[in-house]
């Protein structure tokens, strides 16, 4: 009894942060309507801050103080990319900003890499509270209790903020319709500032309140993620109380988990997140989602063409270069091209999600990393032939793909997104913390193809038929019936009903058979490097194949293809240099705000201008 | 006091105002008449630069409107009340009548709260009800009350009368002949003629985006053949 007390005060503890953080994003989406993935990246931020802070000012009131001010400081920070990133990207559709908010990310990484150096910085301890306290006999840190004791305090400032002020009304006005606040007279603009510095602040307090406990890494931006997403999703978008019962139903559920089954913690959080997800599709103190309410109506699409002639012949030109690259390339360059191509697929898979289905998936890496592990492990574990694991690891992806879309496609909108993140991380998490079975951190090596195939232009015609048969049959897909009721679904999920589609049928058949390619993709991926290492599941590797899809264009077929060209081109170029996310990020965030269109669809555009131009003057 | 020349406007490719011209003397009460889909509901919104007219001059109190957003355009004094509603079903009478709050204007009536409650009595006792819980007529009487809270001195008023009952549709039409004695201003979006006829001393009549007829409401209804040919029956 004494030790399961001792244990809820731990896991109420360590809820603090979580619900801060948790809240702010919360907050900045309701408003907004952005997913702010650099979220974690603000948390981070406070936390170093608030480390160099406490360095200078000495004492109780220092290290209090230090606290408030990182959270000032982030919150200032987060003015500044709202006002430079996000605003010029407010009337575009989600992914730009979303690819935007992960450009910050790539910039913070590097930004506080430079300022505070590689190594993990040990959190100074509370002046005054270092000691335990003894309840019902058992030590609980005095800090923990400190933590317990304010957070409700800090709940209820915000809570009172939300319900009692005018900006709050404001805020939950703007939640619902803030176009007809805008209407009203309200500068939006300065309404969403106001609420970004806000957001931001709760997440650079976040981090800094959880100094004496965790410290400071440059991992904590994207392990922060999944759990707050975790609380977002559970609590229901937007909801205060929520937020604060979902972030003290998963620090608690982690500190027994840590004690009785210390390998599951992670996996435990999305137990719980799925049933409550089974009761309360919206979590527990949400609304459903309507997307695109009210006067948010973007550019009719054009509809996808076939291919014409000349379009066909450029590809098939593309297609017999690659094919000859062995008798003019070096062997370094074949190697490059195999790299290419699958990564290639890999988008293509995305892409096929995304445009064609409008299900944003922030979690594809899941099915990239899950062919890959899956073949690894059939060789690792089983001693299979590499035919054969190359066989199977698309299916055992396919297969996940539709466990875990049957779960998300529950879900609409930001609300899906997030939970194909979550499970995605889940999917990391199992092989990071399974170390006797997948390696964890030290990956599986040794992973070789059969003899016939090992040798580096061997491989790459593998690899080109593999990929490019995988993206033409995407394609070839994209323009059958099944193709055209998928886009049915995502332009108007009634009128396809009526018309006697079974659009959930469809989307998971579509979310299976990307995973699938995806896995295929991973499959070619792991015999090419003869390894695999837990990053290729992780939250990088997904946003990875967003910004391709991005960079591409979403509405353009080629544009995935042409996208993982460009992105691997600029990888392998960056990579070369100590900071290559920062110039990475500084990119992502130009593309968004200078081509809105992706590369593909920004070129389209342009010839098309040009050609209306001279038709123009032709009349 | 607003005038509106040759404006075009479009959702996406549909081409749905075509050099729509009007014009709103002050202190009048103009009625916008049209069939369903004419592009009423689209002239008020670009007034209020909630769609973008691509050409065309709008000029409030002899000031260009055009291209601005649609706050500034607020704080000038127009006040918008959208055809769907669109109250804050989450948040109480009160604190939707909180949302629309600006400073007083000059030349125009600075309401309160209780002088709203006088004007629509039903809302007095929903105060603290959250907007979900009011019936249609409630909600269109809050969605009036909540534009009136910024003290406009002209109103954009879309389709007042729609699918609330008759008694509350008699009711607004006396809650328009007070304001406009108290010299607002308002430009009414109507396919309820008898409506119309009761508030409205001009009448601008619309089809497919086009100006059709001008003039005043006498004229008008010496002209029955215009209104057959234009106006659902
Ligand atoms: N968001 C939109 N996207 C595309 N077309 C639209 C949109 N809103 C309206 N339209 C079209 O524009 C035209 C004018 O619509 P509008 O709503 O202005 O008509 P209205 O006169 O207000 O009709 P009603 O009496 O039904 O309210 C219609 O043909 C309508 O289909
Ligand atoms: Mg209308």
């Amino acid at each position: 009894m004494e030790f399961f007390v001792a244990q809820i005060l731990t896991g109420l503890a360590n809820a603090s942060s979580l619900f801060l953080v948790a809240c702010g994003l919360s907050l900045i989406f309701g408003v907004t309507r952005i997913v702010n993935f650099a979220h974690g990246s603000l948390y981070m931020l406070g936390a170093y801050i608030g480390y160099s802070l406490m360095q200078v000012l000495p004492g109780g009131v220092g290290f209090w103080g230090s606290i408030i001010l990182a959270g000032v400081a982030v919150g200032i920070i987060g003015v500044l990319i709202e006002m430079l990133v996000l605003r010029p990207v407010y009337r575009a559709p989600e992914l730009f900003q979303l690819v935007a908010t992960f450009g910050v990310i790539l910039v913070i990484q590097d930004l506080t890499l430079i300022i505070w150096g590689p190594e993990d910085l040990l959190g100074p301890r509370a002046p005054g509270l270092r000691g335990v306290f003894r309840i019902m006999g058992e030590p609980i840190p005095k800090y923990d209790i400190v933590l317990l004791v304010i957070t409700p305090f800090v709940a209820l400032g915000l809570w009172y903020l939300i319900t009692q002020t005018r900006l709050g009304v404001l805020v939950r006005a703007a939640t619902q319709d803030r176009e007809m606040v805008g209407a009203l007279g309200v500068n939006q603009v300065w309404l969403f500032t106001g609420v970004f510095a806000l957001g931001s602040a709760l997440a650079g307090l976040g981090g800094a309140l959880q100094l004496p406990k965790g410290g400071a890494d440059l991992l904590m931006d994207f392990n922060i993620l999944a759990p707050v997403f975790v609380v977002v999703v559970i609590g229901g978008m937007g909801s205060l109380p929520g937020a604060y019962l979902a972030a003290i139903i998963i620090s608690v559920l982690n500190v027994f988990g840590v004690t009785y089954l210390p390998q599951s913690t992670l996996v435990l959080m999305f137990i719980v997140m799925i049933v409550v997800l089974m009761i309360r599709p919206y979590g527990l103190f949400g609304r459903e989602e309507v997307a695109g309410e009210h006067g948010q109506v973007g550019e009719p699409e054009d509809p996808i063409k076939p291919a014409s002639s000349r379009a066909r012949l450029i590809i098939a030109l593309g297609i017999a270069a690659l094919a000859f690259l062995p008798l003019y390339g070096s062997s370094f360059s074949q190697v490059l091209a195999t790299d290419v191509m699958i990564f290639c697929l890999f988008a293509a898979s995305l892409h096929f999600l995304l445009g064609l289905g409008g299900l944003v998936s922030f979690g594809h890496a899941a099915y990239y990393g899950g062919g890959a592990y899956v073949a690894a492990l059939l060789v690792t574990h089983l001693n299979s032939s590499m035919e054969i694991a190359f066989m199977l690891a698309p299916i055992g992806a396919g297969l996940a793909a539709l466990a875990i879309g049957w779960v998300c496609l529950r879900l609409t909108g930001v609300y899906f997104a997030m939970l194909t993140l979550a499970f995605a991380q889940l999917l990391w998490s199992l092989v990071f913390q399974w170390g006797d079975v997948t390696g964890g951190d030290d990956g599986l090596v040794n992973i070789w193809p059969s003899d016939w195939l090992n040798e580096t232009t061997v491989y790459f015609y593998f690899t080109m038929l593999f990929a490019i048969g995988g993206i033409l049959v995407l394609r070839h897909i994209a323009h059958s019936p099944f193709g055209y009721a998928l886009r049915a679904a995502r332009d108007s999920k009634r009128q396809a009903e009526t018309m006697g589609i079974d659009t959930h049928k469809v989307q998971l058949l579509a979310f299976g058979f990307a995973g699938l390619m995806g896995g295929l993709a991973g499959a070619l991926f792991v015999f090419s490097k003869g390894s695999v290492f837990p990053n290729e599941l992780e939250i990088a590797r997904s946003f990875d194949a967003l910004i391709v899809v991005f960079l591409g264009g979403v509405k353009t077929l080629a544009g995935g293809v042409v996208g993982a060209g460009f992105f691997k081109g600029i990888e392998e170029t960056l990579t070369r240099f100590e900071y290559w996310r920062l110039v990475m990020g500084l990119l992502i965030i130009g593309v968004v705000i200078l081509a809105p269109n992706g590369i593909v669809g920004s070129l389209r555009k342009f010839v098309r201008r040009l050609r209306g131009v001279s038709e123009g003057e032709g009349a | 006091m607003l005038e509106v020349e040759r404006i075009n406007s479009f959702y996406g490719k549909a081409h749905v105002l075509r050099d729509l011209s009007l014009s709103v003397p002050k202190s009048n009460v103009v009625a916008l008449l049209g069939r369903n889909g004419a592009g009423k509901t689209t002239t008020l919104k670009s007034i209020m630069q909630l769609v973008r007219p691509t050409t065309g001059s709008i000029t409030f109190q002899g000031r260009s409107i055009a291209g601005s957003q649609p706050h500034k355009v607020a704080k000038l004094g127009l006040g918008y009340v959208p055809e769907e509603r669109r109250i804050f079903t989450d948040l109480t009478v009160a604190e939707n009548l909180l949302v629309g709050k600006q400073p007083p204007r000059e030349g125009a009536v600075t309401w309160s709260e209780d002088m709203l409650f006088d004007l629509f009595p039903n809302l007095a006792e929903r105060r603290n009800n959250r907007g979900k819980a009011l019936s249609g007529g409630e909600q269109q009487m809050l969605t009036i009350a909540r534009t009136l809270m910024g003290n406009p001195s002209f109103v954009l008023l879309d389709e007042p009368s729609e699918g609330v009952a008759p008694v509350i549709v008699e009711q607004m039409a006396r809650v328009i002949q007070q304001l406009k004695s108290e010299g607002l201003t308002v430009l009414l979006s109507e396919q309820n003629l008898h409506f119309a006829q009761a508030v409205a001393d001009l009448v601008v009549i619309i089809e497919s985006g086009v100006q059709v007829y001008n003039g005043t409401l006498a004229e008008l209804n010496s002209h029955p053949e215009i209104r057959d040919a234009y106006l659902a029956a």
